[in-house]
């Protein structure tokens, strides 16, 4: 069982350290608080930097000493109230002193009183992937004929892989989660010309990918942070070095940092559309066009012409439909809404992280060229988008599974 | 002031929230009184703040946070007075110093005087930090 040290402010006073804890047991893994001595705290504020005046604050940055110092973590849960100004600076000192001073890997959450479960699983399990698989990720090289499907929110990615090549590969929106992988299953399996006794191997990730495990023979479920992790760094053949990954998807986010392939952190935004490509369907839809020539159209217009007062889904289309009304191009509504996007996510996700070069942009979100300009220019970073980029995790599903088949 | 004064009187260039203020009132083009703070310091304090952070820090960061970066020295006067030129928000402070503890630069800390005989002690402190910096008059 993964021991995962909490460093935490308000969790009973909120009165979620229940649910932490059970969510901690249902991926495997045990929540402790780094024991520290009162007469240490100080000491621990002064070498943190960051003198926060709530005593609880203060507790929190001790405990992350007392995990330097050797407390037996192997990963590290950093959590404080959600609006709480003190705590969010003192959560990102600690983080920052944490990643300088060991390489126990370790994720962030701002809570309110009512968590969602499953923003909670999905952390935890990175985390006790991470601290408990590190033989597996370390893979680099599929071997053998493996078989990777992404469950996605808004689609279903499949792709057979042979000896470290892709030779098939299905794409489907997602209605229902079994039949979904069934149908981008069967796609890719006749683009490899291949039959389904051929795999040594299936792997899955994604938000179907429990309902997959019960329903499919399938060898490994792995959550999409480090399986989209891994199948990036071999898609953008960045398996050594730092790396930073982005990754838009259809009704969520998430960036990771990676070294070596691994990812040492990361962020996930919440059920937000207006950071998402969502948002970009519904201005496509809105213009009459699907989202890749959105995306082309983008790149011919000028997002400044649009007021946009929200990047809201719902505020934010309406300044779209507003702009339109006005008379602008539809290029440059079409360049407002990928700027929205971008943004959006500049704002809500990549300020809980470093920023890392190369910037790699994964998920089909990555296929919209004016999104992936906005991203560039916000980030003043040229972009990479490899091949096959909408299959990251698909990929990553088949490398991994190869190495436990 | 008083300090502003010390500061260049001893060589240096002094940063502070006054002048960066005074700058941005009046810069012609910007229209958003009384403090001309836009999207565009709001979205410079994300550099230094994330966006969980309540919008008068982040605010505050995208003013301050560059003239950290500037900064090569520090004096840091705690417990000042309401009139005393500070940014109006503790938090803001707290993520100002933890930056300046990070950037290791020579800094002092000084108690904000109360009485005359406290002003002449910090003066005096003020004068041989700044002269154990160097510079023209150091």
């Amino acid at each position: 069982m993964a021991r995962i040290a909490q460093i935490s402010c308000g969790t009973e006073w909120s009165g979620i350290q229940d649910l932490l804890e059970k969510a901690a047991n249902m991926v495997g893994a045990e929540l402790f608080f780094p024991e520290v001595d009162l007469e240490s705290i100080d000491k621990a504020v002064e070498e943190v930097g960051v003198n926060a005046q709530s005593p609880n604050l203060r507790l929190m940055t001790a405990r992350a000493k007392a995990v330097v110092d050797g407390a037996p973590a192997e990963a590290v849960l950093l959590l404080t109230c959600f609006r709480c100004a003190e705590g969010v600076i003192t959560k990102h000192a600690i983080r920052r002193y944490l990643q300088e001073k060991t390489k126990i890997p370790l994720v962030m959450y701002s809570f309110t009183e009512k968590p969602k479960l499953g923003e909670l699983l999905i952390r935890l399990e990175a985390l006790v992937t991470l601290a408990e698989k590190k033989a597996l990720l370390a893979r680099e090289r599929q071997e053998g004929i493996t078989l990777g499907i992404d469950s996605g929110s808004s689609t279903t990615k499949a792709v057979v892989m042979m000896d470290n090549e892709i030779i098939g590969t299905g794409w489907t929106p997602t209605t229902t989660v079994l039949d979904s992988a069934e149908k981008v299953k069967r796609e890719a399996l006749e683009q490899a010309k291949l039959n389904g006794r051929d795999i040594e191997g299936i792997g899955v990730t994604g938000y179907g990918r429990f309902l997959l495990k019960e329903k499919m023979s399938v060898d490994l479920v792995q959550e999409e942070l480090t399986v989209v992790s891994k199948g990036t760094a071999f898609l953008a053949n960045r398996q050594r070095g730092e790396a930073m990954v982005i990754d838009i998807g259809g009704l969520d986010n998430k960036v990771m940092t990676l070294l070596n392939g691994v990812p040492d952190n990361f962020t996930m935004g919440g059920v937000c559309a207006g950071s998402s490509g969502r948002f970009l369907e519904l201005a496509a839809a809105r213009l009459g066009v699907d989202v890749p020539t959105l995306g082309k159209l983008a790149l011919r217009g000028d997002p400044e012409r649009v007021k946009m007062d929200s990047y809201c889904a719902i505020f934010g289309i309406q300044d779209l439909v507003s702009g339109l009304a006005s008379g602008v191009s539809k290029e440059d509504v079409a360049a407002a809404a990928c700027r929205s996007v971008a943004r959006q996510v500049f704002e809500t996700q990549l300020q809980e992280i470093d920023l890392r070069q190369p910037i790699i942009e994964v998920g089909g979100t990555s296929l919209v060229d004016g999104l992936v300009k906005e991203m560039g220019e916000i980030l003043n970073a040229d972009i990479v988008v490899p091949r096959f980029p909408q299959f990251g995790g698909a990929v990553g599903a088949a490398l991994l599974v190869s190495g436990v088949v | 002031m008083i300090l502003s004064d010390l500061v260049e009187r001893f060589g240096h260039h002094p940063l502070g929230i006054g002048q960066e203020i005074g700058r941005m009132v009046t810069t012609p083009g910007l229209d958003n009184p009384p403090l001309n703070i836009t999207e565009k310091e709001l979205t410079r304090g994300l550099r230094y703040v994330a966006v969980e952070a309540p919008s008068g820090i982040r605010g505050r960061m995208g003013v301050l946070g560059p003239l950290v970066e500037q900064a090569e020295a520090a004096i840091v006067v705690k417990n000042a007075d309401y009139a005393f030129g500070c940014s109006g928000c503790a938090r803001a402070n707290i993520q100002l110093i933890y930056m300046l503890r990070r950037k290791k630069i020579p800094t002092l800390e000084i108690e904000y005087p109360k009485t005359r005989e406290e002003a002449k002690v910090m003066v005096k402190r003020v004068v041989d930090f700044l002269r154990g910096l160097g510079g023209t008059n150091g």
